[in-house]
């Protein structure tokens, strides 16, 4: 099976390439890059893609989404998330833990590699937790995990609070070189706050998550990466005090990496002034203040990767008063239209270095062998039209939930063609 | 009055216009008469049904609302989360519309979660929705009970200086006031505890003071918060007697007071704990006269919202 992509852009960070460039795939691998057209002569191939005018990189990689699959097929299913993310443009997404049983042994994370394979329409890696049950007391069997298929291991939804567990964490996963990511959250501080506390907290009398609430945990566990050497992962960084210390560990030399969701570099807490259900999350959408660190961390590369933290919820966990709804939104199907019209159009990030946060860069901290168009590579490809307008219709998405801030709001940056291991998984009609 | 009142809802003061405050005001000044009457029942809202939908426990909230509906002969239903489907797990939305398919014209709501009142306006579509306290975020009857208070004392509001003492933070008490003396031309001040003082305060033009000597010093309206006595313990101060000792309004912080500054209090109070009792009962006390105010701003909004013509009629 040979698929000619035909005279796109090519645009594929790992490898510094910015040109207009055939894509050659063979049996499921990038064959060649940049055939001459006179050198195509003898090639017949089976398909071929008309890139012209548009965008031709690396397959989306997502180090943060939740299938909801074992649990809550009724929010989400491994077949209808890993298609919303094919609909994004994402070709491998880390599956989150926190499902129903929790993917805490070999067991759920052979169930989610079987349905994926099965069912999925990307590439699925899943992450297992850190601690037994989620419960963050007993490490769980880390070794297992890693073994039956997981790269990364993770309480997310929940942080580690006990910093003895935590340590021990980092020290035991260095053994196998994944990375132990975290959900920084003081929940003591959190409490039972359910948005940023600032200055539309106090006038909504809604209970605050302070900003502090994670720095405490991200500057915490920064001491503790120092001190086991081990490679420390923030989930969803929200403040501008978590990305000042990020940034600092870095410049230190030390294993921290991190990560920022689409929604928390295009929303503000201002958005929570409507009582909208989907400007819930943890964190909590912040203040401009820290909506402009997030920027500035993405452009200097504090922050390595963008992940969408996918998190669908069935209407009635949404359609509720504020305090009592559901914590999350869906993002897979919005993050590169975000990324254009948010980064790209804002002047914070280039085409290329937005690519490169969704491509190269995650796969790089997660130890993927992912997100380039290196000649053998997997053939993960995705086509987009950077300069193509649309509207957002949640209507009209894969997910099997629909809570979406962004609904109605008209984007520049569409996908076009999700293309994995040679397969076309998904294509734009029209 | 100048302007004519066009919303559906009543949900908080701070997106309510002063023009808007001063027709509710005026409204209410026509209603007191009534309480004075020998037969207290007006025709007004006949054939008009009001459910008072309280999902809190409320006394005075929820008797105001009541007996101002039934004095302008409106059906009034009470309805509380105890006897309620609540308890059976039905959310609000299924509640509201439940309600509606009864055809109500006005529901009044009282609820722990801030903006649920919102929601239920959302959900509403054909129901006027009356916020009777949502959370920490609005009471707005409460505040426009006040300032008809505050006006028929002083006969005005603009310039007057106001010092709001207590946990501002858990108080919507507090934030509709704030903001509807705000938008009436008065100066607020706020004093408490800085754990009861929520951050960003003063980005409202609110002046903020830690103890209550200075911020009830050249002030014309002292009001004092109820301190829930559930807060104790809770970390945002020891004890209710240091609490009393440090912010409790008494005779000898009340002589640093102007001579004629006017007490004020949502209740219900704690005697003895945020308020003495000689000062809660003393000549500049208005705690009974806020009550009172209460029908009649309560009526006010039940006829502007059922869509009274004549408020003489």
């Amino acid at each position: 099976m040979k698929l000619l992509i035909e005279g796109g852009r090519v645009i594929d960070p790992a490898n510094e390439v910015d040109d207009v460039l055939d894509v050659l795939i063979e049996d499921g691998h990038i064959a060649a890059v940049g055939l001459e057209r006179t050198a195509r002569g003898a090639l017949i191939p089976d398909r071929v893609l008309d890139g012209r005018g548009k965008v031709v990189c690396p397959g989306f990689v997502d180090l943060h989404v939740h299938l909801r699959e074992p649990g809550r097929e009724d929010q989400e299913t491994i077949a209808t998330g890993t298609r919303a993310a094919a609909l994004g443009g994402f070709t491998s997404v880390c599956a989150m833990p926190n499902t129903n049983p929790v993917n805490d042994n070999q067991s759920v994370t052979g169930f989610v590699l079987d349905r994926a394979k099965r069912e999925g329409a990307v590439n699925v890696f899943p992450v297992g937790t850190i601690t037994k049950g989620q419960k963050g007391e007993e490490l769980a069997e880390i070794g297992e995990l890693v073994n039956a298929g997981c790269v990364a291991i993770s309480d997310d939804g929940k942080p580690v609070m006990n910093a003895e567990i935590m340590r021990r964490a980092l020290e035991y996963a260095s053994m196998f070189k994944i990375p132990v990511i975290q959900h920084a959250e003081d929940l003591h501080m959190t409490g039972k706050g359910s948005m940023h506390e600032g200055l539309v907290s106090m006038e909504l009398g809604i209970r605050g998550v302070p900003a502090a609430s994670e720095a405490i945990i991200v500057s915490r566990d920064i001491i503790l990466a120092e001190l086991t050497g081990s490679h420390y992962h923030v989930a969803h960084v929200s403040t501008a005090e978590s990305i000042h210390l990020i940034r600092q560990a870095k410049t230190k030399g030390l294993k921290v990496t991190c990560e920022v969701t689409p929604h928390h570099f295009s929303l503000s807490d201002e958005a929570v002034r409507s009582f909208s259900t989907n400007a819930k999350m943890a964190p909590p959408l912040r203040s401009a203040r820290h909506v402009e660190a997030i920027k500035a961390a993405l452009k200097d590369g504090t922050v390595d990767a963008i992940a969408t933290d996918h998190a669908p919820h069935t209407i009635q966990d949404k359609e509720v008063e504020f305090e009592y709804a559901a914590n999350g939104i869906i993002g897979l199907e919005t993050a590169f239209g975000l990324g254009v019209t948010v980064l790209v159009e804002g002047g914070v990030l280039t085409l290329n270095e937005l690519i490169a946060r969704l491509t190269c860069d995650p796969a790089r901290i997660f130890h993927l062998h992912k997100g380039t168009l290196s000649v053998g590579a997997d053939a993960d490809v995705t086509i987009v039209d950077p300069n193509r307008e649309w509207v957002v219709d949640v209507r009209k998405f894969a997910s099997k939930s629909r809570n979406s801030p962004f609904d109605g709001w008209k984007l520049r940056g569409e996908v076009l063609a999700t293309i994995v291991g040679g397969k076309v998984v998904w294509e734009r009609e029209g | 009055m100048s302007i004519a009142w066009k919303r559906k809802d009543l949900l908080g003061v701070q997106d309510v216009s002063p023009e808007e405050i001063e027709l509710v005001l005026d409204t209410a000044v026509s209603m007191k008469e009534i309480a004075s009457r020998d037969i207290k029942k007006v025709p007004t809202l006949r054939g008009k049904t009001v459910i008072n939908l309280f999902y809190e426990p409320s006394t005075r909230t929820r008797t105001s609302f009541e007996i101002a509906g039934k004095w302008m002969s409106a059906d009034v239903i009470n309805i509380s989360t105890s006897s309620s489907s609540v308890v059976k797990g039905e959310t609000l939305k299924d509640t509201g519309l439940t309600l509606q398919a009864m055809h109500p014209d006005i529901v009044v709501i009282r609820h722990s979660a801030v903006g649920a009142p919102h929601f239920l306006a959302g959900v509403l579509t054909r129901t006027s929705v009356i916020n009777a306290g949502d959370g920490a975020h609005e009471h707005p009857t409460q505040a426009l009970l006040d300032l008809l208070t505050i006006r028929e004392r002083k006969g005005t509001l603009t310039g007057l200086k106001a010092a709001i003492v207590g946990d501002i933070l858990h108080s919507r008490v507090a934030r509709s006031n704030i903001f509807a003396m705000q938008k009436m031309g008065m100066q607020v001040r706020v004093s408490g505890p800085p754990t009861m003082l929520p951050r960003y305060l003063d980005r409202l033009g609110v002046e903020v003071f830690g103890r209550i000597e200075p911020a009830i010093a050249d002030v014309d309206i002292i009001m004092m918060l109820r301190i829930q006595l559930e807060r104790q313990g809770a970390g945002l101060f020891p004890t209710l007697r240091e609490y009393s000792k440090l912010f409790g309004l008494n005779l000898n912080r009340l002589q640093a007071a102007k001579p004629d500054v006017l007490i004020m209090h949502p209740g219900p109070i704690n005697r003895g704990v945020e308020i003495a009792p000689e000062v809660a009962d003393g000549p500049y006390s208005l705690i009974l006269n806020q009550v009172e105010n209460g029908l009649a701003v309560r009526m006010a909004l039940l006829y502007l919202l059922a869509g009274g013509q004549a408020v003489n009629n």
